[in-house]
């Protein structure tokens, strides 16, 4: 069989309608038997933070930042229109009514379609973040260079 | 038109009736035919496009209230 064509993404927002978009293109672009990566950096890193427990991270500044930054996929904001918690309760309700799925539905169902999901090496240094920060679905940490080696080879590329 | 198995996946939007469609054709044997019912109006375009990536056959659409794509599974 041929190899597969690849779909490479980068997320790196941290919104809920933002990771949406992203997963509804992974779990699509598996569906057309495409092999897919999804790079979580900087901000993105919250969408695949474990939504329990504590997240340790070292130093008090950036303890105090997790903690303001908490992350987890249950946890994100609308990029617009989140009106502390009102725009965004009222968003998820609708999407719940659409029977659309939810971040972690789709994390879920990402991770069983083979989707792999990286968190970026670089990110995780600066803001303290252990491996353990991150949900069991997460394949692995990696570096820019890994991204780019992915990407040379994709069919499609998309920075989110 | 006559299907082997029938989907339905009204009252769901884009992606599911696509995600949907590949997670069951994996039960289809080749040559078998799948019937999607769908009211996303989306999965015209959605699903010629996904047999087109996948190398299943499109069968084509029927349209009453709901939207009936046909898709046959390839064979080998």
């Amino acid at each position: 069989m041929a190899e597969k064509e690849k779909l490479t993404m980068v997320v790196f927002s941290g919104d809920l309608d933002r990771a949406l978009a992203a997963f509804i293109l992974a779990t699509t672009a598996a569906s057309m038997d495409m092999e897919v990566s999804m790079f979580f950096t900087f901000w993105g890193l919250n969408v695949i933070k474990k939504n329990e427990g504590k997240i340790e991270s070292k130093g008090l500044m950036r303890k105090m930042m997790n903690m303001m930054n908490r992350g987890g996929s249950r946890r994100l904001k609308l990029s617009k229109f989140h009106m502390m918690g009102l725009g965004t309760g009222m968003m998820k309700k609708f999407m719940k009514e659409s029977h659309v799925p939810t971040i972690d539905e789709f994390i879920t169902m990402a991770h069983a379609m083979g989707v792999k999901m990286i968190a970026c090496t670089t990110t995780c240094g600066v803001m303290g973040l252990p491996e353990d920060a991150f949900r069991p679905e997460v394949t692995m940490l990696a570096g820019a260079a890994y991204f780019l080696g992915e990407a040379k080879e994709s069919k499609a590329t998309l920075f989110i | 038109m006559k299907a082997d198995q029938t989907l339905d996946c009204v009252g769901l939007y884009c992606p599911m009736p696509i995600v949907k469609t590949a997670e069951r054709m994996k039960q289809l044997k080749p040559g078998q035919v799948l019937e999607v019912i769908a009211d996303d109006k989306g999965i015209k375009q959605d699903m010629p496009a996904w047999c087109k990536a996948t190398g299943n056959e499109f069968l084509g659409i029927e349209e009453d209230k709901e939207t009936r794509v046909y898709v046959r599974k390839k064979s080998g």
